[in-house]
């Protein structure tokens, strides 16, 4: 090691000389610093603890401003430390405050530097050796250093007394023990005068609070001492901030301090403190009505100011009132509504927010109108801020807010136009959601979805692609409520389809899949009337086939006019001929040949599969465009029949199935899970016949075609479906009950039948169907519907599973730190574990429960029970217990509550004590052992 | 309590960082550089508060005050009060006001012991401990002194080590 010359020394660079360096930049920032680096390194081996120091300060200043590292200084940080000198030490604190932490390998040997200046006789040594302390501590450091810190609590220097509170913070956290041996004295400082300590202590105790309110309530009489006689807003602050997290947990509380927070209220003119009092009691307090009107006032004051400050915060404050006082919004609408169009961005996202706690089914549509207008005008970040808030308000609860479903979907197809949204994802997902879930909504979902399709101009834009994927997808699956399904072919196929991610075009070929079969399935089975007979004749499992295809009559005489409406529209407005269909196939030859060729797999085998199916077709639908329609015998049948047979695959609805779905499942006979799976053809034998008979048409069928690309396709469509729907039937026979919940869709009427229940269509023989539609009908609240228009039905999945998941609560886990202030504040109070959890209804307890907080004398208890370890919960003076309480209840301040109570407490204390005696006796040969705990001196 | 306070000039050059729990430097970096990013980008005559949950993590709140060049940054938790912690922010400048005689950016930057000396009199791990400017330039002063004179606290020789003195 080559340690610094006395030149070096002596031309030492000093800390004012590097940042006038910096700023000169003659050889460029970087390379200065590193040069200033290379100089440190060198001088902070110096053996002078003048140069060591300049150069650890130099480290310093490169570390907290240049972003340095200092950690290789660490043992020179400690050497500096260890100079007599107090500029040294100072360096030396400051780099280590700077650099020090948990993993740091030399943390410990600062110690004993820590603890001998802790004990220095000047005061700024000791204040900067606690500041350090403040920073770095670790449980090692906190566990060793408790005594100083402990004895620096009573200092008769405020200077230091204040710091060492602050200090206790840290300790506390990092070893709760300490906790046994301090708490006592930092309770005292709650009673002391100055208000600096004051402030420092409440402070702290806000914090503790923070973490675990319940183990401070034996407090609370300090605290509303200090409520109520503090005339510093700071210390007033932080005491409110006590009370808001203590009130909550006990209702007597929150009624004392409820008055002497609104004199603070009225007669306060710090804001801070103002507006303290205000979240106080709209956070805390909310039950007492006159209170939150006068706070709702003052928030009212704050939101006309000019100060943005005051206005932002009172808006945030409305916030928190609005979650049980809506009125205070509405009172206050006009300036939130203006404050949309603040200059402000935090003040029009809390307007925003308001706004939306507004937002009920009455006004939903007028609101999400202004908001949409509003952010066609605004800044990007504001306008994805804005449709993003209405998409989840609306979508909250499965849509509980939404009445008419067609105004919502073409909002949601407007939304996706605004330029600046960014939004598609959820406007994806929430129109596929809807499309699932509500059967009413999809002709206009799929009139929407043409309107999005067909504008070439939206393919350009890579936000949109989801949405188009969802409207792709949605025309698709409801083509058969389009006005024109050829226009939905050239949509889908236009050639800037190009532009969409692979991914997005699958969905869109398997699309045109679902409108070609469609229209050939208009044209030739529906359209054709001999066509359709002489296949149904002809087919030996045309049964099941004509039963969909019935059902789906059914169903649409079943909707009543809108349905029908649309369907005599499809007919007329775009009557599909033989010649429009050859055209049609063209076109997706033309379309999609390219795509064979396609990189992406889904892509191509997408593209193969239409194509491929195409190819069948094709040369009859050639022929009988040709042909009359009388010529329909010999091969005419045999497309027909594959027509049938793929429309039938696709025209099965897809539901929503729940994620817990099958786990409601019951365990079906005969199938023995633990056993081997050899028996697994037995059970899928016993598994067929129940399907319904709407899916009959089957192997033996499809066996004699020998196509085997359609084939296998409507196998794995029929399998799905099958699958859901029978999984449906399963959990609506079982959970019948959470199908139509009575609270939410009150406006259901029996017209409807719930959507996505393809059985109800069906075969009405079946019992199981029966008994869905009975209970479905008879748990249907017939209430009347004060809408012009019914809302429809939406279907739920799972709303026990949800709400079980949404009340499973973390349980508020004990840490040691809160252990070990219980142990020291409540005594030999025995804290039932289920103190948290206890509610108004159980009103007997948690009177006596109140009472024993309001009577523990955290001085005296605290003293009985410094050797309880927390677990054992064995006492010592379990005897004068009960005693002793009725003797220090005196002191309490609630006097008149006193005199009510007195009776009762006797009776409790009494009570308390049998308690006592019995665990005593059950715990009689543990105690020896619990005579070892060694008692702190200082306590006793 | 207060997570950190920092000041950084409109240039985004941190003048004054400090982080009252234990981050390593990048991590300081990056949030001094984001900090700077939602600044710079509001507009004046705005509110002092920014949401800060996107770059401290939940709970945490930002008020600033922008001043010639500087930008003076608090950041806290729910355990403090907005309007005080403008307050503080008020209070500090004005004991640098008051210590420096018309505080600029300069002074700030030639004097960065003596900046964490008044900061470190007013928060102490993020509780604040004094508000009076008084009180702490008083407290200031002792400390420089202190400072200054040579051994002003043990009067043991340079050469005899502090070890052997106790």
């Amino acid at each position: 090691m080559s340690g610094p010359s006395l030149m070096d020394s002596l031309f030492q660079r000093s800390l004012e000389d590097i940042i006038k360096g910096l700023r000169q930049q003659l050889i460029g920032e970087q390379a200065f610093i590193s040069k200033a680096l290379e100089e440190i390194r060198k001088e902070i081996k110096s053996t002078d603890l003048s140069t060591k120091s300049t150069a650890l300060l130099k480290l310093s200043y490169l570390s907290n401003l240049h972003f340095h590292d200092l950690s290789f200084a660490a043992f020179h940080a400690l050497e500096v430390l260890s100079s007599p000198r107090f500029s040294h030490k100072k360096i030396a604190y400051h780099a280590i405050s700077l650099s020090f932490h948990d993993s740091t390998p030399v943390l410990l040997l600062i110690t004993n530097h820590l603890r001998k200046d802790l004990n220095s006789t000047n005061e700024f040594e000791v204040s900067l050796s606690l500041q350090c302390l403040s920073r770095i501590a670790n449980v090692d450091l906190a566990r060793d250093l408790t005594p100083e810190v402990f004895a620096l609590l009573s200092s008769n220097k405020l200077y230091l007394r204040k710091r060492a509170v602050a200090v206790v913070l840290r300790v506390f956290e990092k070893y709760p023990d300490s906790v046994r041996v301090c708490f006592k004295r930092l309770v005292e400082n709650l009673e002391n005068s100055d208000p600096q300590i004051l402030s420092a202590v409440v402070g702290v105790f806000s914090e503790l609070a923070c973490k675990d309110p319940r183990s401070y309530l034996p407090l609370a009489p300090e605290f509303y001492k200090i409520l109520v006689d503090s005339k510093n807003n700071w210390i007033s602050i932080k005491v409110l901030k006590i009370f808001s997290k203590l009130a909550p947990l006990e209702p007597r509380l929150a009624k004392r301090v409820v008055e002497p927070i609104c004199d603070l209220l009225r007669n306060t003119g710090a804001k801070s403190l103002l507006f303290e009092c205000i979240r106080t009691v709209v956070t805390s307090l909310s039950e007492y009505e006159s209170a939150v009107r006068l706070a709702v006032g003052k928030v009212r004051e704050f939101l006309v100011d000019e100060d943005p400050n005051l206005k932002y915060l009172g808006l945030q404050a409305l916030r928190i009132v609005a979650e049980k006082h809506l009125w205070a919004v509405s009172e206050n609408k006009e300036v939130v509504i203006k404050s949309l169009s603040d200059g402000d961005p935090n003040i029009k996202i809390e307007s925003l927010r308001l706004v939306m706690a507004m937002v009920s089914e009455h006004n939903v549509s007028e609101i999400s109108r202004v908001l949409v207008n509003y952010a066609l005008k605004s800044d990007p970040v504001f306008c994805n801020e804005i449709l993003g808030s209405i998409l989840s308000t609306c979508s909250r609860n499965l849509y509980e807010i939404i009445v008419d479903f067609d105004w919502y979907v073409s909002l949601l197809g407007e939304m996706s136009r605004i330029p600046h949204c960014q939004t598609g994802e959820e406007i994806e997902n929430q129109l596929i959601d809807i499309g699932l879930r509500v059967k009413d909504v999809r002709p206009e979902l799929v009139r929407v979805a043409r309107d999005l399709l067909i504008d070439p101009a939206l393919l350009g834009n890579s936000f949109l692609h989801s949405v188009l994927s969802a409207a792709a997808w949605a025309s698709g699956e409801y083509v058969e409520f389009s006005r024109n399904p050829l226009e939905l072919m050239e949509a889908l196929l236009q050639p800037r389809t190009s532009l969409l991610p692979s991914s997005i075009r699958t969905v869109y070929i398997q699309s045109a899949f679902k409108v070609l079969v469609f229209c050939l399935h208009t044209c030739f089975v529906r359209g054709g009337s001999i066509v359709a007979s002489a296949s149904l004749n002809n087919l030996p499992a045309g049964v099941s086939a004509s039963v969909s295809y019935e059902s789906f009559d059914e169903f649409s005489v079943e909707n009543g006019a809108d349905a029908s409406v649309v369907h005599g529209q499809t007919c007329a407005s775009a009557p599909i001929t033989k010649e429009s269909i050859v055209n049609l196939l063209n076109l997706v030859e033309l379309a999609l040949g390219p795509l064979l060729g396609s990189h992406d797999v889904e892509v191509q085998e997408r593209a193969r599969n239409l194509l491929g199916f195409i190819d069948l077709t094709k040369p009859e639908v050639l022929n009988s465009a040709v042909q009359e329609k009388d010529d329909s015998e010999g091969k005419g049948v045999e497309t027909s029949k594959i027509i049938k047979l793929m429309h039938d695959a696709f025209s099965k609805e897809l539901g929503p199935v729940s994620l817990s779905a099958q786990g409601k499942v019951s365990l079906p006979d005969g199938l023995k899970l633990k056993e081997n799976l050899g028996d697994l053809e037995m059970i899928c034998g016993d598994l067929e016949p129940p399907s319904s008979n709407a899916f009959s048409f089957g192997s033996s069928y499809e066996q004699k075609d020998g196509l085997s690309f359609s084939n296998l396709q409507i196998k794995e469509d029929s399998e799905q479906t099958n699958e859901s729907t029978s999984l449906l039937a399963e959990h609506r026979k079982r959970h019948g009950l959470y199908y139509l919940p009575s609270g939410k869709s009150e406006l259901v009427s029996n017209d409807y039948p719930p959507a996505n229940d393809p059985i109800l269509q069906g075969d009405i023989d079946d019992n199981a169907d029966n008994l869905v539609k009975l209970t479905a009908e008879s748990l249907v609240p017939k209430r009347k519907s004060n809408h012009g228009k019914p809302r429809p039905v939406v279907v739920k999945l799972d709303e026990v599973d949800e709400k079980h998941v949404a009340m499973k609560k973390p349980e508020s886990r004990d840490d040691s730190l809160s252990g070990a202030v219980r142990d020291v504040l409540f005594g030999c109070e025995d804290v039932p574990p289920t103190l948290s959890q206890s509610n108004l209804s159980n009103k007997l307890s948690s009177k006596r429960k109140g009472k024993e907080k309001q009577h523990t004398d955290p001085h005296a208890e605290s003293k009985e029970n410094v050797i309880d370890d927390g677990n054992s919960s064995l006492r010592r003076k379990d005897r004068s217990h009960g005693k002793e309480r009725r003797h220090r209840s005196p002191r309490k301040k609630n006097a008149e509550e006193r005199k009510e109570t007195n009776q009762k407490e006797k009776e409790k204390s009494r009570r308390h004590h049998g308690r006592h005696k019995s665990r005593q006796r059950a715990e009689e040969p543990l105690k020896v052992s619990a005579q070892t705990p060694v008692i702190p001196d200082f306590l006793l | 309590m207060i997570k950190a306070v920092m000041v950084i000039n409109t240039q985004g050059k941190p003048r004054l960082a400090k982080f009252f729990e234990y981050l390593p430097l990048e991590k300081q970096q990056e949030l001094i550089r984001n900090v700077f990013g939602v600044l710079c980008s509001r507009p004046e005559n705005v509110s002092n508060f920014v949401d800060a949950e996107s770059i401290f993590g939940p709970d945490s709140r930002i008020v600033y005050k922008h001043l010639a060049t500087l930008y003076f940054i608090f950041v806290f938790d729910s355990s403090e009060n907005e309007l005080a912690m403008l307050d503080l922010i008020q209070v500090l400048v004005e004991t640098l006001d008051r210590c420096f005689k018309n505080v600029c950016e300069l002074d700030i930057v030639f004097n960065y012991s003596k900046i964490h000396t008044i900061l470190d009199d007013i928060i102490c791990g993020g509780q604040v401990l004094e508000t009076r400017s008084t009180e702490i330039l008083r407290a200031v002063e002792e400390i420089s002194k202190l400072e200054a004179a040579p051994n002003a606290i043990t009067l043991i020789p340079k050469s005899a080590s502090g070890w052997l003195s106790r």
